[in-house]
């Protein structure tokens, strides 16, 4: 299962509480974080008594790191005789998304940001199963129906689950949805396309304008051009 | 089709020490106003939370609400279109960045309902605010008072459902008696988490939380009736004085 989301619209509480219902649906999950620089995620995880693991993507996207190594972290899980591998992807940059086909994907999102962010988030959350809205709590009903209408203008074929990371609302729903999953075998491929060509600046480029980059450059206008041999 | 109700009854769940509800089952009828009272952090808004998702020993309570003597299916919890229960929160401030006729249409959608009743939401609003709501005001930029007034109108008009929730409504700036009086509309449940005694006092009985638990139910009696009377004369002239004072006239003995 791969869970991912904007930064704070609460992946690791949701998490944590979907992880208490599968224990005690008598399931084994282990849990594997990726971020980028730093995080202490998994001293949170650990007081579960879960097997838990972290991937820091370093100078690398974090949402490519963790799909070239999907292979490597459900090996460690049959390591750790889990039945049910727990992925949480960081999620920045909102142009692909990090789910493989057979995997239940699950986009968490944060309803104070606006009623407009579920058009923003993009393949996060137009390719994902389980879209999961959090801190419901803060806002009105009325805001949290017109949330959800828009979650499904974007994603109509979404289950959508309202959580609350601090109470733990939702999490049986979600750990349902979890529970109700098939099993992955065999090769998997993306949801949705990485986003286009690997430009300049992700090999260290750093000086600015566009006659230092090559690769495929868009100009703001739209206009796209190749530059390059 | 939206299904008729006509009670609604909450299982006792536990506290957070796993202590349980000194209250086993309460059962509210169509058309009663029923409180809920007890001090900050007592559990109040819990319940509220318990009774607007429907509990089904999910919550971390463990309680069970049930609609006519049985659990209700999963899809009247989510599909706003089938939500037999309205709320009105304590979270009176609106954070979405639109235009207070937009947000209305995108809600009636939500709620299956004809985009063009967003008109009468606001048309009623202004009848229990005293600053006019401008369809195209950013609901942002609202008063306190004006977000209350839309909020209250938003539920009896687009929300209407049998079971209508409410979070403390005494907060200032609108007309706090007629808005319940709206939102109780006819043969609704209404369930009011309120210490204003006037508000509390309407209500049939009320629901007493201690520490996370329903410690006992009180029903109205004849002599808290007889208070309540008073305190609707005493409420009345308080708000004639107002209304004197905003006029700017003077007032007299």
């Amino acid at each position: 299962m791969v869970v991912a989301g904007t930064p704070g619209s609460g992946k690791t509480s949701v998490l944590m509480h979907a992880v208490r219902d599968l224990k005690s649906a008598g399931m084994n999950p282990a849990l594997v974080k990726i971020d980028c620089l730093w995080t202490e995620d998994d001293r949170r995880f650990q007081r579960l008594e879960v097997p838990v693991s972290i991937g820091l993507s370093r100078e690398m996207c974090p949402d490519h790191y963790a799909i070239y190594n999907v292979e490597e972290m459900m090996d460690w899980a049959m390591k750790q005789k889990a039945d049910v591998l727990l992925n949480e992807t960081a999620g920045l940059c909102l142009r692909c998304a990090p789910y493989p086909d057979k995997c239940l994907a699950i986009c968490v999102i944060d309803v104070t940001t606006g009623p407009n962010s579920p058009l923003k988030v993009g393949p996060l959350l137009t390719t994902a199963d389980v879209v999961v809205m959090t801190k419901g709590d803060l806002v009105s009903q009325a805001e949290r129906e017109v949330f959800r209408e828009r979650i499904i203008e974007a994603n109509p074929k979404c289950r959508i689950v309202e959580a609350n990371g601090l109470s733990g609302k939702g999490s049986s729903e979600l750990g349902e949805l979890m529970r109700g999953w098939p099993d992955v075998s065999g090769e998997m491929v993306l949801r949705h396309n990485p986003p286009l060509a690997v430009c300049t600046l992700c090999t260290g480029e750093l000086r600015v304008s566009k006659e230092h980059h090559r690769g495929v450059l868009r100009h703001l206008d739209g206009f796209t051009e190749y530059n390059g041999e | 089709m939206k299904m008729k109700v006509l009670k609604l009854t909450i299982k006792g769940g536990v506290d957070k020490d796993r202590v349980p509800d000194a209250v086993e089952e309460i059962d509210v009828n169509r058309g009663e106003i029923i409180g809920i009272v007890g001090p900050t952090g007592s559990g109040k808004s819990t319940l509220i939370g318990d009774i607007e998702q429907l509990a089904h020993g999910d919550t971390p309570s463990g309680r069970r609400i049930l609609i006519n003597d049985v659990e209700p299916e999963a899809q009247l919890r989510t599909d706003p279109r089938k939500k037999l229960v309205a709320q009105l929160s304590q979270n009176m401030h609106f954070l979405a960045d639109m235009p207070v006729d937009e947000f209305l249409r995108m809600h009636a959608k939500s709620r299956g309902k004809d985009a063009g009743i967003a008109d009468r939401v606001i048309e009623l609003a202004n009848t229990l605010t005293g600053e006019p709501i401008n369809p195209s005001n950013p609901l942002t930029t609202l008063s306190g008072g004006q977000s209350r007034a839309l909020m209250t109108a938003d539920i009896a008009v687009i929300s209407d459902s049998p079971i209508v929730l409410i979070d403390e409504i005494e907060n200032a700036g609108i007309k706090k008696h007629e808005a319940l009086r709206l939102l109780a509309g006819e043969g609704k449940i209404v369930v009011v988490v309120t210490h204003d005694p006037m508000l509390a006092l309407m209500t049939s009985r009320r629901i007493v939380m201690k520490n996370g638990r329903i410690i006992k139910v009180i029903c109205t009696s004849e002599e808290e009736h007889r208070v309540y009377l008073d305190i609707e004369r005493i409420d009345s002239w308080l708000m004639s004085l107002r209304e004197t004072i905003r006029q700017g006239e003077v007032v007299v003995a």
